[in-house]
């Protein structure tokens, strides 16, 4: 694993020096919340059934852009194939480069759930510390599929296409169990979350293990 | 481009050793059949016209392309395996610099360092650098890099984790006469030191006089293998497989 560790830090080093993936999916972000805060006009009585559509419908646009160009990093100067020729596990650069990705949709997650609350007048800090374990549980599974899927696209004609046409119908499930984890958080706590708590852990565990085990047969020609 | 220090290569089953490998793309056979051995402290220019499937056939050797059929042997291993500790034996130059543009050649050099445990490798990391006389330049992102600097630094990545194969695919491409001068003494030193080497070019007068046998690829298979012939004779073989259509 210290070969995912490298690629982790080369992948925040390269992040924290262009700043080119965050401040895109920040902005993005942003975007995307006031265009639905504009469209929906919710009164505050409202608000507590919008926010998660609209914390997660940001989430998952910003996070394929965000993934996207994390592994687009990888195809300039075939870098990728850099990777491949070095005595590392293929599992390994996936672990590396789905850390990198979780970093990122983390401070995305940082930047857009506040506004999500100023946006809908919604106070979120009562429920701030079960909110945190949906949010990591639907980033984690998010990126480790889209991960995976980030690696085939980039070595395809029209991947911009082919990254959402592909990622899209496979993580309905994980978007239906953070919107349902989210809401029920926001009604009254964990407690009432714990069916789609467990969807959520079954979704990250089931394509955290499919993306290591087949990584190596997506990357490799 | 000057003084890095070269380690021993022991091993006795040759370096390379390609039985029958054919890669075929969409149908079409790109390799059709490649028998090649490579030794200990050998040099092979491997020499073809465009499409002849040389980059192909580098890149199955760096174990980035599976073989469609055949079989690859390397340092005695059977390829398919391709267990990472064969892959730190290999050194692969491509015709990308595999280096990302944002950081700069230092950076770009001790991170493939550190992926290949590189021992001492901030002394090497600077070593290399310097003999690609890029001490200045290292400090700058490759974005900003010419054609030649370029070149310079994807070749001291690959031979930053001192291996024990060579795979050069147009490594002249670029480098100004001074640099292609030192690197062709570079690559003496390492075939001497008794590594192994295989290069591809269409460049003969600079292959020939390092090279210790020149393979001709022509329509994905080896139509001819010369031992250690001038530039003349090898240019003549060329012109006689590629106009014959051997």
């Amino acid at each position: 694993m210290r070969g995912a560790l490298v690629i982790f830090r080369k992948d925040l080093s390269i992040e924290w020096r262009t700043r080119e993936g965050v401040s895109s999916v920040l902005v993005l972000g942003l975007l995307l919340l006031v265009v639905l805060t504009v469209a929906h006009d919710a009164p505050p009585e409202a608000a507590p059934a919008l926010a998660p559509s609209f914390l997660w419908a940001t989430f998952l646009f910003t996070g394929l852009l965000g993934v996207q160009r994390g592994f687009l990093l990888e195809r300039e100067n075939d870098c990728l194939a850099g990777l491949l020729v070095s005595p590392i596990d293929p599992a390994a650069i996936y672990v590396g480069k789905l850390a990198a990705n979780v970093a990122l949709l983390a401070v995305m997650q940082l930047f857009v759930v506040p506004l999500v609350g100023l946006f809908l007048h919604l106070d979120l800090m009562p429920v701030l510390p079960a909110l945190l374990v949906v949010l990591a549980l639907g980033n984690f599974g998010f990126a480790a599929l889209a991960t995976l899927f980030a690696a085939i696209s980039v070595r395809v004609r029209a991947r911009e296409v082919m990254l959402p046409l592909l990622l899209l119908p496979l993580l309905v499930p994980l978007l239906i169990g953070t919107v349902s984890a989210t809401r029920s958080v926001l009604a009254g706590g964990l407690a009432l979350a714990t069916d789609a708590v467990t969807v959520l852990v079954a979704f990250d565990v089931i394509f955290a293990v499919a993306g290591w085990l087949l990584f190596a047969y997506v990357v490799r020609d | 481009m000057s003084g890095v220090g070269i380690r021993g290569a022991e091993n006795a089953a040759p370096p390379l050793v390609a039985e029958g490998l054919v890669r075929a793309y969409a149908g079409v056979r790109v390799l059709a059949g490649v028998d090649l051995t490579v030794e200990t402290g050998e040099t092979l220019a491997l020499l073809g016209p465009n499409g002849a499937g040389k980059t192909t056939l580098l890149r199955v050797f760096a174990l980035l392309l599976r073989p469609s059929a055949g079989r690859l042997t390397l340092f005695g291993v059977d390829a398919r395996s391709a267990p990472p500790a064969l892959r730190r034996r290999l050194g692969y130059l491509a015709h990308e610099s595999f280096c990302y543009p944002d950081l700069s050649g230092e950076e770009n050099l001790a991170f493939h360092a550190r992926l290949f445990r590189v021992p001492a490798a901030r002394e090497r990391v600077a070593a290399l650098l310097a003999w690609a006389g890029l001490e200045t330049a290292g400090r700058r992102p490759i974005r900003f890099y010419s054609r030649g600097m370029s070149q310079r630094l994807a070749l001291a990545r690959a031979l930053l984790h001192e291996p024990d194969l060579l795979l050069l695919d147009e490594p002249f491409s670029g480098l100004d006469p001074a640099a292609v001068e030192t690197l062709q003494e570079r690559l003496v030193a390492l075939r001497e030191a008794g590594r192994a080497i295989v290069l591809t070019t269409h460049d003969l007068d600079r292959a020939a006089p390092i090279a210790t046998r020149t393979a001709i690829l022509h329509r994905g298979r080896i139509a001819s293998v010369l031992d250690g012939r001038g530039a003349d004779d090898v240019a003549a073989a060329y012109r006689a497989v590629v106009a014959g259509g051997r």
